[in-house]
């Protein structure tokens, strides 16, 4: 076989990457290269510097270090059995290619996954050796994040957590069950142990020595995991059970959640359908509804009927229909932790609400200029100048948000 | 009267401000002033009388960022909309806080699209290499159109990124400029050629290849990158050709019948195995975990599983076969006719048995029945590969120095072949993960010789290689060199 070239590896290998949902390049530690000694600088916010058309924000150079593998997981384009092209970047140009982007203002850095070879222990060395290799030889300050393979030795994920910004492992399905039959070779509880100590080594760089000193820190942007949703089939209460537990044992950052979606020679086992991205989407707004909204997960998915969360409107939405007897609400006098659970209504909304009638009382084109969506809050709230009447109880008022319905194709 | 004030294109928000300070501190109400930048025409009763001395005065504190952002608007009104909210803020500074104003709601809108068009401008400048690539100071260059006029507060941003390289962003608004650590910004600079950069076909190539086309969303794609960008950035070339593949891409996956796996397959679940055999559980509870083994048949006919004996800490592993009919009655190793024979030859040899683990490469007896006798099996392959997992767990637990392989089944699950015992044995062969095996015969070979002088000659062989790992054992701990390596 003729020797690939770096472009067509990089075709190859991003390729690979395109499956795993996150690009974030926010919430690391600040730190710039205004000493002209190093490259790159890191504030925060995160930027997404490019969109694909699958409207994905491209932040990092997202690539697989090599795409041979010798696991065999049926929802993965890069199991053993698939009959992809299979390429392997070396650690110079990975380096190159992350130095080089950069440079131009491509990316805010990388996130380096990897298939595995040989052994647990020789992938994540290799991993580690690219992430040194920017942070040491290159002086790179950009943004690392690195998938870390479970059973990897404990004193490589700790080199791998003092060179990157986040680390991550996938907890790949939303049940035990399905990760022993889509991922024979995977352990769920092992995986849960990898989580264990990536946040017991963050908890620990967080003390101080006696003398005051701080030790480094240990993957400053947290670790984060993600959920291929729709290849087995749990329902969206066990999904979100599951991130609930996630997000309070091992204090995930974030649970992404990845619409499966068909792959190039895909396996037998798992269906070919079209990604559930509604799902997904929906699944998002759940998970956000909990993090910052006050919502327990009984209440959402009590909302739900056979625990599938309602596809045509929102999980907010479900909610207030469900709940219309604590509805309207005065803008005015209402509590915080009411007013975040109005339909259309988000937290800088409320924030807004809250630090303006301080003032004076509010009128309903206030609320207009506040952010919120009044085409769904109106029926929810009451203001200076308007009360939604009976559109609170009307019969038909969660048809006006579902989408209207669609004729079928005949054929 | 009114007075004609022109802010300067280039700092523009320091300008601003201290007119608005003088301004205001000499009372000078908003409808008597006319705002304009250098491309303002001049009005007819404009003056530009000096403003009289001011007295101090004080704005609230989160007025500051608002008109530092809102002073980079594109909107020739923005200078006034400022100035007229800072003289309604005089009377009332709570008109900060009241989120409802419309007048602070506008201003609060333009800060916003003043963010945005900086915010996409970090993302959307694309530099292009004009130096060489092999100078100590590399230097970039990018053309770029921004909406409002977000150069000079966006460009510390690059400086605090990219210090150690020169580059410039050139726009037909000014132009930022930075040369050995020196930032300038310029006005009116035409639109540079820049070379041809070879990285940027290997952008282009990432981003048509991380885009899946099982999920288009193009219009979630448009809001978040507007199209106004796209002429000067590489990759938007090629998305209106991915937008048109992509359905019939994801309708070919889907069509596509599952493939035959490759060739490579069984090669790497057999490496797979090998590294499946990795035992976990607590060290106390491996016996136990032993006794419960059913990972391949043999479990159905034996009585029990014989795990390894001795001591955890043991500098020396005996690895032999498979437990016999003793050792299946009673539950331990050794105990049987070879057993037996292995402990006075060691004796001989000068090895302490209760020094030592003693295990088997194989944990259940395997036999066929004869009348009122159970004749021994040899363990065929997937027996003992099987069972290696118990034997790794061992040897992780134990960590001999030296492990003694007795026989072609200790050999073939210890070292991954069975073969030429009789060539290998007395050798100390280190295995890939550093583990050092000593090869020898199996006391239950020497008990099946007829011949009491060939019989002799083979003891003699076996105590020969027991010596001599007992030898090599206490040349390493000493630090001289061991013999017969």
């Amino acid at each position: 076989m003729a020797k690939q070239t770096l472009e067509q590896k990089l075709a190859i290998l991003s390729d690979a990457a395109k499956y795993d949902a996150s690009c974030a390049s926010s919430g690391s530690t600040r730190r710039d290269s205004r000493d002209g000694k190093g490259l790159g600088s890191n504030e925060g916010s995160g930027i997404c510097h490019a969109y694909a058309p699958d409207g994905r924000c491209i932040s990092l150079l997202k690539i697989l270090m090599t795409n041979f593998c010798i696991y065999d997981c049926s929802y993965c384009i890069n199991r053993v059995s698939s009959n992809v092209a299979r390429a392997r970047f070396s650690v110079d140009e990975v380096v190159r290619l992350t130095i080089e982007f950069y440079r131009r203002n491509y990316i805010e850095g990388l996130f380096l996954s990897s298939g595995v070879i040989r052994s647990p222990d020789a992938t994540m060395l290799d991993m580690v050796r690219i992430a040194r290799r920017l942070r040491h030889d290159e002086n790179f300050r950009g943004y690392i994040h690195l998938k870390t393979i479970p059973d990897a030795a404990p004193e490589l994920i700790e080199e791998a957590g003092l060179l990157a910004d986040r680390l991550s492992i996938n907890v790949e399905l939303p049940t035990d069950a399905a990760v022993k039959r889509y991922a024979p070779e995977k352990k769920p509880d092992q995986i849960r142990r990898a989580m264990a100590d990536v946040r017991l080594r963050k908890e620990t760089a967080k003390d101080r020595s006696y003398t005051g000193k701080r030790p480094p820190r240990f993957a400053p942007a947290g670790q984060s995991t993600q959920m291929i949703i729709g290849a087995d089939g749990s329902n969206d209460a066990a999904v979100l059970g599951q991130s609930t537990r996630l997000y309070s044992s091992y204090r995930l950052k974030r649970v992404y959640y990845s619409a499966f979606s068909p792959i190039p020679d895909s396996s037998a086992k798992l269906p070919l359908i079209r990604p559930p991205l509604q799902r997904e989407h929906r699944l998002y707004q759940a998970d956000w509804l909990l993090r910052f909204y006050g919502f327990d997960l009984d209440e959402i998915t009590g909302a739900t009927q056979d625990g599938n969360l309602d596809l045509q409107i929102d999980p907010k939405l479900a909610w207030a229909l469900k709940h219309r007897g604590l509805f309207p609400l005065d803008v005015n006098r209402a509590s915080r932790e009411m007013l975040l659970r109005v339909p259309g209504f988000g937290v800088k909304t409320v924030k807004r609400i809250l630090t303006t009638r301080r003032h004076r009382a509010l009128r309903y084109e206030d609320i207009t200029r506040m952010g919120a969506s009044m085409k769904k809050a109106r029926a929810f709230v009451t203001a200076g100048g308007w009360s939604p009447r009976a559109l609170t109880d009307s019969a038909d008022l969660r048809a006006r948000f579902a989408p209207p319905p669609e004729q079928l194709s005949l054929l | 009267m009114t007075r004609q004030i022109t802010i300067p294109r280039i700092g523009a928000a320091g300008a601003w401000r201290d007119a608005a300070r003088d301004l205001l501190g000499a009372g000078v109400p908003p409808s008597q002033v006319t705002w304009g930048d250098s491309e303002t025409p001049r009005g007819l009763f404009d003056t530009d009388a000096p403003i009289p001395q001011a007295r101090a005065l004080t704005v609230p504190r989160s007025f500051i960022p608002l008109a530092d952002s809102v002073v980079w608007h594109a909107d020739p009104e923005r200078f006034a909309r400022l100035y007229g909210f800072l003289w309604r803020l005089r009377e009332a500074p709570h008109l900060m806080g009241d989120r409802g104003d419309a007048d602070l709601a506008r201003l609060r809108r333009m800060e916003k699209n003043v963010h945005r068009c900086q915010h996409k401008m970090k993302a959307f400048v694309r530099f292009r290499e004009i130096g060489a690539r092999d100078a100590t100071r590399r230097s970039f260059a990018a053309w770029f159109e921004p909406t409002h006029h977000t150069v000079e507060p966006t460009a510390q941003f690059f400086r605090r990124r990219f210090a150690d390289m020169d580059w410039r962003i050139v726009t037909p608004d000014i132009s930022a400029i930075f040369e050995n650590g020196e930032l300038r910004f310029v006005e009116d600079q035409p639109n540079p050629d820049l070379p041809e950069d070879a990285s940027e076909a290997l952008w282009v190539t990432y981003f048509r290849n991380i885009f899946n086309p099982a999920r288009l969303k193009v219009q979630a794609m448009q809001s978040e990158m507007p199209k106004k960008y796209w002429k000067n950035m590489p990759e938007a070339a090629a998305i209106p050709e991915l937008i048109a593949e992509a359905p019939a891409r994801a309708r070919a996956m889907a069509a596509s019948a599952p493939t035959l796996p490759p060739a490579r397959v069984g090669r790497v679940q057999a490496q797979l195995q090998d590294l499946a055999s990795a035992w976990d559980g607590p060290s106390e509870a491996l016996p136990a975990a032993i006794h419960d083994c059913t990972r391949c048949p043999l479990h159905r006919s034996a009585t029990q599983a014989v795990p390894g004996e001795g001591p955890r800490d043991a500098e020396l592993m005996i690895v032999g076969e498979q437990p016999g009919d003793q050792e299946d009655l009673q539950g331990r190793p050794f105990v049987g006719p070879a057993g037996q024979l292995f402990d006075r030859v060691a004796k001989e040899a000068g090895l302490d048995r209760a020094r030592a683990f003693v295990t088997n490469a194989v944990k259940h007896f395997k036999f066929v029945p004869r009348g009122k006798r159970r004749l021994h099996q040899r363990p065929n392959r997937s027996e003992i590969t099987h069972c290696r997992w118990w034997l790794d767990a061992e040897l992780r637990q134990v960590a001999p120095r030296l492990v003694v392989g007795m026989g072609a089944t200790a050999a073939e699950a210890l070292t991954g072949s069975g073969a030429d015992i009789l060539k290998r044995r007395g050798r100390i062969e280190t295995r890939a993960d550093g583990v050092k095996v000593l090869l020898t015969a199996h006391p239950s070979y020497l008990l099946r010789i007829p011949e009491p002088q060939t019989r002799l000659r083979e003891e003699a062989a076996f105590r020969a290689d027991l010596a001599r790992a007992v030898a090599w054992l206490s040349a390493e701990q000493t630090g001289l060199s061991p013999p017969g390596v």
